[in-house]
């Protein structure tokens, strides 16, 4: 799986969950989920839950952590993928 | 913990905390009970002449007694006068109207607790044992 077709995977993740609909248009690498596209926490929960049932991989606390953007994300996917 | 010690560590205060016993609990699923006392204020309100308890506060009683004595349970010796709770998402539907001095039962099972965030499914029944309310409220640690 390439980086592109993860970001395309984890768009459509994320969609239910956003409240700026400009900023998804724009959804790129340098996407905050927080200050763009107006995420809470309680739903960057579901986000990271939703993902990790996509991507059937297990997401630990200080993985979480840094999943704020999309390019720290597709990093996290990417290793834990790797390491399966 | 028992239930009058969860109920004691409850962040809430009359006139508004709706947890009268916690009947059971453990660490998927919390049960619960509350009597509406005819006195509480917002009958006065909710409506003139007729009262009925407020959506919004079956709402919170099914919150306080199957999602807050539920985290408190899980977090335990975590939880302190330190942790700020929030609600975060409230689905409901309401089936039936809740008079004055209705005793309501509410029995709480937990979806997940991942990352300071608990996800229940929680339901409402009256003492004839009928689903008054019904849904799915999910709290975090801020």
């Amino acid at each position: 799986m390439n980086r592109e077709e993860t970001l395309v995977q984890l768009r459509n993740i994320v969609k239910p969950y956003i409240n700026n609909e400009e900023a998804f248009e724009n959804f790129t690498e340098n996407t905050d989920f927080i200050t763009d596209l107006n995420i809470n926490s309680a739903n960057l929960v579901d986000i990271i839950l939703d993902v990790e049932d996509y991507f059937k991989i297990h997401i630990d606390n200080e993985s979480m952590e840094k999943m704020v953007d999309v390019k720290s994300t597709l990093e996290i996917i990417e290793t834990k993928l790797a390491k399966k | 913990m028992k239930s009058q010690e969860i109920i004691s560590r409850l962040p809430y205060s009359k006139p508004f905390l709706f947890v009268d016993e916690i009947t059971k609990i453990d660490e998927s699923e919390v049960e619960g009970n509350f009597t509406f006392d005819e006195n509480l204020d917002f009958y006065k309100g909710h409506f003139e002449n007729y009262p009925v308890t407020p959506g919004v506060i079956l709402t919170e009683t099914m919150a306080q007694i199957g999602l807050v004595c539920l985290g408190i349970f899980l977090l335990n010796n975590d939880f302190n006068k330190d942790i700020s709770i929030a609600l975060t998402s409230a689905n409901m539907e309401f089936l039936k109207p809740v008079f004055p001095n209705e005793k309501v039962t509410v029995v709480s099972e937990k979806m997940f607790f991942r990352f300071g965030k608990l996800k229940c499914k929680v339901n409402m029944t009256n003492a004839n044992g009928i689903v008054v309310c019904t849904g799915e409220i999910a709290g975090m640690i801020v």
